[in-house]
């Protein structure tokens, strides 16, 4: 599904964003991505996204490779990759619908085709109830949950979400979390993006990857069973052992 | 899709009357500038071409030139693609132009025991063959006839006259060239601020994977509209400013329909295409 083959991805002049980084998420699967601001996160769900190229190496996400896809055809991968974001990123002004039915519209949904998908989704994130309410009238938690809608518009494989929950309470982060997982059950894979280590620490049974200073430091797939993580991975150590590393937040 | 684009662009026109308004506004001040040298350009290429359908070869036979011979040198320089019409002046209809020309010199016309007028053969190029060239190439070519004793067709007056044709053309593209550039930098400022003023929409769509075309098209639109008022703009206050002219100072011509038709569509693909320019580097940066 998604595939990260030795990406390096560089900003001159202020260096690598994520260096030699290699990682595998398969159809279906839940992963978490944490780390320290800077260490890559965004910048590794960006080449999901294909919105960066990396400097090096190859990221293949659904058939489509980084090396191989032109700018004219990034789109198609684009439909495949839900994309969520701490700030919404809703356009003002709007309705929830509205903001649904956008997205749909932009990539040739026909007309006829756009109203019963709108609300569908919007009743598969639990907001059937707030159809033509604006955007400026729903709560945090609300609003994340018209973009989700927003995100699975085109059904896409994938859902990205980069600290979707960072703006959010515990309760509205619990249902918003509680909703990605339901997605992620009807088989679309999801990696999130979060700096939330009580979030991570209610569910071990996740897969977990941690970035710092752009490598990946710890993959809980590949990690030896019954080893816990040491300093080179402060915050898995910390969210595994509850031992507070060098470096930890 | 397409009605996705015309409904965005009319939608954006909507929203920023005052900016689309002043765009078209400004364009329309830089192409009126345009419009105004068309027009002086225009009439002086009237006044040219007929000073140009004036231009011809005489060429002045010997007195004791052959009419079989000179009957088909006429036929041969007929023949010259370029050449529209040889027309043989006979020393009496010489004489009787001279005394209707120059009536002023009457007295001496009347007064002569032989007629000191030689006949000659009058050379019309064809209208598009006026030029230096050909007509050097059929003079000489006249010249070459043992019948003919000079050719004239006043070297240095169609000198100048082509000169004057080549700056006057020049001058036109020139300023035409610079104020439609003018005109198309204030169409990618306003469309750049448009372009702006949506961005958040614009990359709605590139995360939920809409494609270029469908992004830019609506600006596209809006970029037609705005050159194309201009130009309409423009129009209106060149054709104005004839009137005032003609009214008042002296009588010109205005621009032909073919101008006018190629002045307003080159004002909306103008529009276009700074639109696609302001576009362009707008998507690649975002």
């Amino acid at each position: 599904m998604i595939k990260f083959h030795h990406v390096t991805k560089e900003y001159p002049p202020r260096g690598k964003a994520l260096d030699d980084v290699s990682f595998h998420i398969r159809k279906g699967e839940f992963a978490f991505l944490t780390g320290h601001s800077g260490s890559g996160k965004t910048t590794t769900l960006r080449l999901i996204h294909m919105s960066e190229r990396p400097t090096d190496g190859e990221v293949r996400v659904s058939g489509f490779s980084s090396v191989r896809t032109s700018d004219r055809e990034v789109w198609k991968i684009r439909r495949r990759v839900g994309y969520v974001f701490q700030d919404f990123r809703l356009l003002p002004g709007r309705t929830a619908a509205e903001n649904v039915a956008f997205a749909l519209e932009v990539t040739g949904t026909p007309r006829s085709a756009i109203t019963p998908k709108v609300q569908r989704l919007l009743g598969q994130v639990g907001l059937s109830a707030k159809y033509g309410a604006a955007v400026e009238e729903l709560s945090g938690g609300e609003r994340q949950r018209v973009a989700i809608a927003r995100a699975l518009a085109n059904d896409p494989l994938v859902l990205l979400a980069d600290e979707a929950t960072g703006n959010l309470d515990d309760r509205a982060t619990r249902g918003v979390f509680d909703l990605v997982r339901q997605i992620n059950a009807m088989g679309m894979a999801v990696l999130m993006a979060t700096h939330d280590l009580d979030l991570i620490r209610r569910h071990p049974e996740i897969r977990l990857l941690e970035l710092a200073h752009g490598r990946l430091v710890y993959d809980s797939e590949t990690a030896e069973p019954g080893v816990p993580p040491t300093d080179a991975s402060p915050l898995s150590r910390q969210i595994r052992t509850g031992v507070t590393g060098v470096g930890a937040p | 899709m397409m009605r996705y684009s015309l409904r965005e662009a009319v939608a954006a026109l909507r929203r920023a009357p005052v900016l689309v308004g002043l765009s078209a506004t400004m364009v329309a001040m830089a192409l009126f500038v345009v419009g105004l040298f068309g027009v002086a350009a225009y009439n002086l290429r009237v006044a040219l071409a007929s000073v140009e359908a004036r231009v011809e070869i005489v060429a002045y036979l010997r007195d004791d030139a052959r009419t079989t011979e000179v009957v088909l040198g006429q036929q041969e320089l007929s023949d010259i693609p370029e050449v529209e019409e040889v027309r043989l002046v006979t020393k009496e209809q010489a004489l009787a132009a001279a005394r209707v020309d120059l009536p002023e010199f009457g007295d001496v016309f009347s007064g002569l025991d032989e007629n000191p007028l030689p006949a000659s053969l009058e050379i019309r190029l064809r209208p598009g063959s006026r030029t230096q060239d050909v007509l050097e190439d059929v003079a000489h070519q006249a010249q070459l006839y043992p019948f003919v004793e000079d050719v004239r067709f006043g070297r240095d007056w169609v000198e100048r006259l082509f000169l004057l044709r080549r700056i006057g053309g020049f001058t036109t593209a020139f300023l035409g060239v610079a104020f439609g550039l003018v005109a198309a930098l204030i169409i990618a400022t306003a469309i750049r601020i448009a372009v702006f003023a949506r961005r958040d929409e614009i990359s709605i769509m590139r995360l939920v994977g809409a494609r270029n075309g469908l992004i830019r098209r609506p600006f596209l639109l809006e970029g037609a509209v705005t050159g194309l008022a201009g130009a309409v703009l423009a129009l209106a206050l060149t054709f104005l400013s004839h009137e005032l002219v003609t009214a008042f100072l002296f009588d010109i011509e205005f621009l032909p329909a073919s101008w006018i038709v190629a002045g307003v569509l080159s004002g909306a693909l103008f529009g276009i295409v700074a639109s696609a320019w302001a576009v362009r580097r707008y998507l690649r940066e975002v």
